[in-house]
């Protein structure tokens, strides 16, 4: 499954589906959401929905010095979290912003595609959509 | 509270040393919550008494709850202050980012003091502050541009509140507003003037940060109730489909809908501006406060033509409710909704409350059409009801005053009608301007006693449609009922949540979702809190002079038609003196 955004123009900015990626992690707050909303130029122009496309070749892995990030099969990235090394250099390869950032553990904070956000979006902007090949990309 | 709870961390910063500090008041949040509770002993530790509310020392307090961050709806941040329009308490909630934003830079409460010799904006982020010169935004016509400016050359998008103030806040009209997020405002009582006062232009404040929960799995089990009956209750879908302007036509056909200054309380002109009109013709996009799912806020796109352009037109976003199309649609004479979507854009861009400066339009005119002030008082701007063209003009007059008497209009109609008369149909109410409900003696009684004098203090139009219009209540009884509402709303403010949420919201609601943030508080003594401090913001406003026995009520609302037919002044007297009683 892959998570795509259907409607942007729908969205209201409510942020909803920011708080329940965070809240994966049993907590409150928006430390480790992996996907971001932010107006598109000011609020009136309505706003840009972040999320990671899951690319077949990834830059942000293709930059990791340390293997951190690896490729999944039919595109993506896992985070190996005990050989990242916080440089940062992936944040800086993904040119749509979709590498977001744990400052706490300063470590990137990596899409799963698993879809909790669209479940939490009132207004259908975010949908899980099967891929090419049907297949499920969980990661650890 | 949980321990590590940034919540309990209070910003203090000061504009005349140019520096910051961060104390830890842990007690204060474990004993009163957040938001108004906080706010309000925030504002007697650091109000010096009787002092001026434009002196240097006079402070700013904003403060979030246990709930910010953590629940839906709770997307509130309470400003607290002295108020230059009242000289007591001020009082103003904001949505849009701004509870967050603070709660996710890691802070409970921001306390505001000193004076900038230079215009300044505030950037706090990652446990900083930094004194950005803003002298090449002051004095701009349209204060969304000194936003636009600070959004382009800040970080944190998608993560920041912008707070920013326009020209009328930086000359100090005492009911200028502050204005976040564009659309959203700390309206009511003249913020924007404490800003100026202080040559404070605005605040960019961003972060991310996690908010630990007693227990994962009931903390989720919560969120998902709420959320749902959120995102089902048919109250917060009619806040999201049309809004509150849907209550244009109901209160005009009940004869509650103050028209050209109240002279009137309904009108067969309002086809054109009712909430569904409006949502049909103009409405482009509907937005949402962050962490609210309901999405409330309803942005109109406005199409005007260029006179010397064939084909070419502007098109401005003007954002739209209740308020708004009573305080600059009705009250003014206005009856068409490009007119009306023209006098908000210019009220949004100088940045003054729009409910305040529509009452204060309304009087102007009733003023001019009585003879008691003359054109040149008002330069010559041809003012007349349900001319916006005159009234854009008049606007710009008055957060940028040349006349005596505009410079008055500025300090709002309890002031200008203090020195020019009129006072029987100025219709402010502990000199705070009416809010558009002409609904029976429970909304004004309800007015006069709210502690900040605002219609959402007590609910008391509330009282009237759903009580007054059917059974007989004396005024005590409408007095103990909006004492007790009062008391519950400030732990709704304290949280804090949004008041559009109190349906969703009880005490037991109350009690297990601040339990999950460490809080350990059952109904009863939520109920206890919330008169405790509901009597703190009392203690304020009389330490500074307020007094019920002191008040002044326009004969207007004696004169004018009503659902219930009970307003006289027996019974508002009657209200009053009981009220007097009890405080005593």
């Amino acid at each position: 499954m892959k998570l795509a955004v259907r409607d942007a123009m729908r969205c209201v900015g409510c942020q909803s589906c920011m708080f329940a990626c965070s809240r994966r992690s049993g907590n409150a707050g928006l430390s480790n959401t992996c996907i971001g909303v932010k107006s598109a130029g000011g609020i009136s122009k309505g706003y840009n929905v972040i999320v990671c496309r899951s690319c077949e070749n990834p830059p942000c892995a293709t930059v990791c010095p340390t293997g951190a990030l690896v490729p999944k099969e039919g595109g993506g990235v896992r985070l190996k979290s005990s050989k990242c090394i916080g440089c940062g250099l992936c944040k800086d390869a993904c040119i749509i912003d979709a590498v977001f950032w744990n400052e706490k553990d300063n470590k990137p904070v990596i899409c799963i595609q698993c879809g909790i956000c669209a479940k939490y979006c009132p207004y259908n902007v975010l949908e899980l959509q099967k891929d090419k090949k049907g297949v499920s990309h969980d990661a650890e | 509270m949980m321990p590590n709870d940034t919540l309990s961390k209070v910003l203090y910063i000061d504009l005349t040393k140019k520096k910051f500090e961060v104390k830890y008041r842990r007690e204060l949040f474990e004993k009163y919550l957040g938001g108004t509770g906080v706010a309000i002993q925030l504002l007697h530790e650091e109000c010096p008494e009787g002092i001026d509310a434009f002196d240097q020392e006079s402070p700013v307090i904003f403060a979030v709850g246990p709930l910010t961050g953590a629940f839906p709806l709770a997307s509130k941040t309470c400003a607290m202050f002295k108020s230059p329009l009242t000289g007591d308490l001020g009082e103003s909630h904001a949505g849009g980012r701004s509870a967050i934003a603070i709660r996710m830079a890691g802070y409970g409460a921001i306390v505001i003091k000193g004076k900038s010799e230079l215009p300044v904006y505030l950037t706090i982020t990652k446990g900083k502050v930094e004194f950005k010169n803003a002298t090449t935004l002051w004095g701009m016509k349209d204060g969304s541009i000194a936003a636009r400016v600070m959004r382009q050359t800040e970080g944190g998008e998608g993560l920041r509140a912008i707070f920013r103030i326009g020209l009328a806040g930086e000359n100090m009209s005492t009911f200028a507003n502050v204005t976040t997020e564009t659309y959203r405002h700390f309206g009511r009582m003249g913020l924007g003037a404490i800003f100026g006062s202080k040559m404070l232009k605005g605040i960019v404040i961003s972060g991310k940060q996690e908010i630990e929960v007693t227990n994962k799995r009931e903390y989720r089990n919560l969120y998902d109730e709420i959320y749902t009956t959120a995102t089902e209750s048919p109250v917060m879908k009619k806040y999201h489909d049309v809004g509150t302007a849907i209550n244009i036509k109901s209160l005009n056909s009940m004869k509650a809908l103050p028209v050209k200054n109240l002279q009137m309380s309904s009108s067969d002109e309002i086809e054109q501006v009712t909430g569904e009109e409006i949502a049909k013709n103009h409405l482009a996009r509907r937005i949402g406060c962050a962490h609210c799912p309901v999405a409330c806020i309803h942005l109109a796109y406005l199409r005007e033509a260029y006179d010397d352009d064939p084909y070419f037109y502007k098109t401005t976003p003007v954002c739209y409710d209740f308020e708004l199309i009573y305080s600059l649609g009705t009250m003014v004479g206005i009856k068409e909704a490009k007119a009306l979507l023209k006098l908000i854009d210019v009220v949004e861009q100088v940045g003054v409350d729009a409910m305040s400066m529509g009452v204060v339009l309304s009087w102007i005119t009733e003023m001019l059409e009585k003879n008691k002030i003359t054109q040149e008082d008002v330069n010559k701007i041809p003012v007349a009801w349900g001319n916006e063209i005159a009234y854009i003009e008049l606007v710009k007059n008055i957060a940028k005053p040349s006349t005596d008497f505009l410079k008055a209009c500025a300090k709002g109609v309890s002031y200008a009608s203090s020195i020019y008369g009129g006072k029987e149909f100025a219709m402010s109410f502990g000199k705070n301007e009416m809010a558009g409900y002409h609904t029976g003696p429970a909304g004004y009684l309800g007015f006069l006693l709210g502690a900040r004098h605002s219609h959402l203090d007590n609910g008391g139009y509330s009282i009237d449609q759903k009580e007054m219009v059917k059974t007989e209540l004396t005024p005590q009884n409408v007095v103990d009922k909006l004492l007790d509402e009062e008391a519950i709303r400030q732990i709704l403010s304290s949280i804090a949540v949004c008041f559009f949420a109190r349906g969703i919201y009880n005490l037991k609601l109350v009690s297990d979702a601040i339990k999950l943030l460490g809080f350990d508080l059952d109904e009863n003594q939520l109920h206890e809190i919330g008169r405790q401090i509901h009597l703190n913001k009392y203690k304020f406003k009389m330490r500074e002079g307020f007094r019920i026995n002191k008040l002044e009520v326009p004969e207007r609302i004696y004169e004018t038609a009503d659902p219930t037919g009970k307003i006289t002044k027996d019974f508002i007297k009657t209200g009053l003196d009981y009220a007097q009683s009890l405080i005593n």
